[in-house]
């Protein structure tokens, strides 16, 4: 038991994002979710607290509502040790070429909402002097591609974001981890042909960013990912440009 | 349109999948489909859940929903698998009633097997512990079913294979239990006579089974290994092993079988050599009882990943079939004898005693139950075949969570409740709609 320390996950009703809520709950901790989807939440907090014996509480909240994120976090029975940011939305590139709003949600819900809610948690965590923020940005915002440039440019800011708050806040008592998850495997992808050896189970990438609490900057859930992405990255820009990806 | 399997990797067909996120979701997603039927985690050896146009996972159905440790009662989705369950609640002093040869199967694929354990003769199947679940039937509609609430609708949704609609959830009790461990009774059977005897003299006990060597011949004809356990308690654990674990976790595998390996690794040497030691091991430690943890002892297999893969490429097939206690030494020596004859036999051959089951299409009668695999060779559907006549001939059945070629003959005239149980998906209306590759090929 980690007595009772307490984790708050925005976005509890994602798989990731309950997969995360396990890992903590399993490891002893008290979780608070957050999420849009409130009856969807409670469901996945009856589950954690039938799983884990422990005490599990549910709040609502939509991050591109930004007036409401300092109230949330005030009204939080206390300031949480832990953050994790598993908010994001994939949307449609085809759609985000054509239509704004569509793109305006995918670039607010991947990185506005987010960053937002974690100004105002880093804000609260370095007047403490302590806590972890992890943010679940992806290996998608490591290099815009054709088909997903628009998330993956909202995932690119978060990615940025995420490091200019760990610089900014590493000598302050405050550690920013950032996950990047690579393809899971999930509701979503049932049935698709991964690749098995870059492909991570829900309950792999919630026990991932349990692991950030021990350590860790840039925390890629199969590392095989960090090679990729490497590799992807040094491909110059003439040639990538050709390449249908 | 994707192309899936059952564990047995045969037969294999193209369907849709869809994975709904919740109930409500898994209603919208299958109203107005023909052709539907709803897959857990595919563990059913050969095409029980495969649909015959498109298959529903009940994979978004993972969430547990209530837990009561005065009694015990747990109520789940559909989709909550096994292993969930071990993890969350033998830590705690609780274990499912009945669990089946492996942990990776989901609550709603227990019930729609009505699956048996190694305490069947005792506890009877999982379906005998559900004090509730909560149906979606064909129409749409969401009906609460249980032995004492709408018991037709329950009695045909336990051991029905998924034909009745798809199941949400479920209630049932877990037992309490004081460590994880299970003290261990092996008896050795030199002969099948000796085995049958064994199995009866050990149906004291709560968990019962006899692994059977079907290579041996002449005066070994039919030696086995019985292993007979209860629940360790924590005076026996302090007793036989001071300072252990009382609930030791389940270890992740460290074996697995990432490739094919070819067919002819399998034949009449490597298993004879392969019983021949195991035989030996478990000979050895026969006589004084002995400790063992729950999950090597119940699931021996899930230490070894995608174990089927010894097997080949061309897969495997499961054959398990139940003898009326008359007939069974009769057929169980026919049975085994073509095996030993054919040679490469079953590595893992097992027998049991079963009592009656309880749904109406539940596979157990009373009487004693053979399991064998066997990899999918050309000269192995003839000898099934035979094996399915002599078993039915007897009285006997098949298993249709492992069967994937039994015929439409052999079926029919096993199953007597088929009528009834034909009567009940007409009124619900799932003829013609909840229809899975088992069931059209079985005309069910």
């Amino acid at each position: 038991m980690q007595g009772h320390k307490t984790v708050l996950v925005v976005g509890g009703t994602s798989d990731i994002g309950h997969a995360t809520a396990k890992a903590y709950a399993g490891a002893g901790w008290r979780v608070v979710l957050a999420a849009r989807n409130e009856a969807g939440a409670r469901r996945n907090a009856e589950d954690l607290a039938t799983r884990s014996g422990g005490p599990v509480e549910v709040r609502a909240l939509d991050v591109l509502d930004t007036p409401s994120l300092a109230p949330f976090l005030d009204r939080l029975p206390a300031l949480p040790d832990t953050v994790v940011c598993v908010v994001g939305e994939l949307g449609e590139q085809a759609r985000a070429q054509a239509d704004l709003d569509h793109a305006v949600q995918v670039m607010r819900t991947n990185f506005e909402g987010p960053a937002l809610l974690l100004t105002l948690t880093a804000e609260r965590f370095e007047a403490r002097g302590s806590g972890l923020i992890v943010g679940i940005s992806s290996v998608a915002g490591d290099r815009g591609r054709g088909s997903n440039y628009v998330y993956g440019a909202a995932k690119a800011g978060f990615t940025a974001f995420l490091s200019g708050l760990r610089n900014r806040l590493s000598p302050r008592g405050v550690r920013v981890v950032t996950v990047k998850p690579g393809f899971v495997r999930t509701r979503m992808t049932e049935g698709m042909k991964l690749p098995p050896v870059l492909t991570a189970e829900a309950d792999e990438v919630g026990r991932a960013i349990l692991g950030a609490e021990r350590g860790g900057d840039v925390l890629y859930v199969r590392p095989v990912w960090r090679g990729v992405m490497a590799v992807i990255r040094a491909i110059p820009e003439p040639v990538f440009k050709r390449l249908k990806l | 349109m994707i192309e899936i399997a059952g564990w047995g990797r045969y037969p294999r067909h193209r369907t849709r999948l869809l994975a709904p996120r919740d109930a409500a979701s898994a209603a919208a997603l299958a109203a107005g489909r023909t052709g539907v039927v709803t897959r857990g985690n595919g563990r059913a050896y050969g095409d029980a859940a495969i649909g015959q146009a498109v298959t529903v996972s009940s994979r978004g159905l993972d969430r547990m929903r209530a837990f009561d440790p005065v009694s015990g009662r747990l109520t789940v989705e559909a989709g909550v698998h096994l292993s969930d369950i071990l993890a969350a609640f033998l830590p705690r002093g609780f274990f499912p009633p009945v669990v089946p040869g492996t942990k990776f199967v989901t609550v709603g694929g227990m019930i729609a097997s009505d699956v048996h354990g190694k305490n069947h003769h005792r506890e009877g199947g999982f379906g005998d512990h559900v004090e509730a679940l909560t149906l979606l039937t064909p129409s749409g509609e969401t009906v609460d079913c249980g032995p004492d609430r709408n018991p037709g609708l329950f009695w045909a949704t336990v051991g029905g294979m998924g034909l009745t609609g798809t199941i949400l959830e479920a209630t049932f009790r877990l037992k309490a239990v004081e460590t994880g461990w299970m003290v261990q009774r092996t008896v050795v059977a030199e002969n099948l006579d000796e085995a049958m005897a064994g199995l009866e003299r050990t149906a004291d006990a709560t968990y019962s089974v006899a692994w059977i060597d079907c290579v041996a011949r002449g005066a070994r004809f039919g030696r086995s290994l019985i292993f007979a356990a209860e629940h360790a308690t924590r005076a026996e654990l302090d007793a036989l092993r001071p300072g252990a674990e009382p609930f030791p976790a389940a270890k992740a595998g460290r074996l697995s079988v990432p490739l094919d390996l070819p067919a002819f690794t399998l034949n009449r040497l490597s298993v004879a050599a392969f019983n021949e030691l195991y035989f030996r091991a478990g000979a050895a430690k026969a006589g004084q009882p002995f400790l063992v943890a729950w999950n090597p002892y119940f699931f021996p297999l899930d230490g070894i990943g995608d174990w089927g893969r010894i097997y080949g490429r061309r897969g495997f097939l499961q054959h398990q079939c139940v003898i009326p206690p008359a007939a069974a030494k009769a057929v169980l020596t026919a049975v085994i004898e073509r095996l030993s004859r054919r040679g490469s036999a079953s590595f893992l051959a097992v027998l049991k005693v079963l009592r009656a089951g309880s749904g109406l299409m539940s596979f157990p009668i009373e009487g004693y139950t053979l399991a064998l695999d066997l990899h999918v060779t050309d000269d192995v559907f003839p000898l099934l075949d035979e094996i399915d006549r002599l078993v039915v001939e007897a009285g006997g059945r098949l298993y249709l969570a492992k069967d994937a070629r039994q015929s439409r003959e052999t079926f029919e005239a096993s199953y007597p409740a088929l009528s009834r149980f034909r009567e009940i998906r007409r009124g619900l209306g799932a003829e013609g709609r909840v229809v899975s590759q088992l069931s059209a090929r079985l005309g069910i």
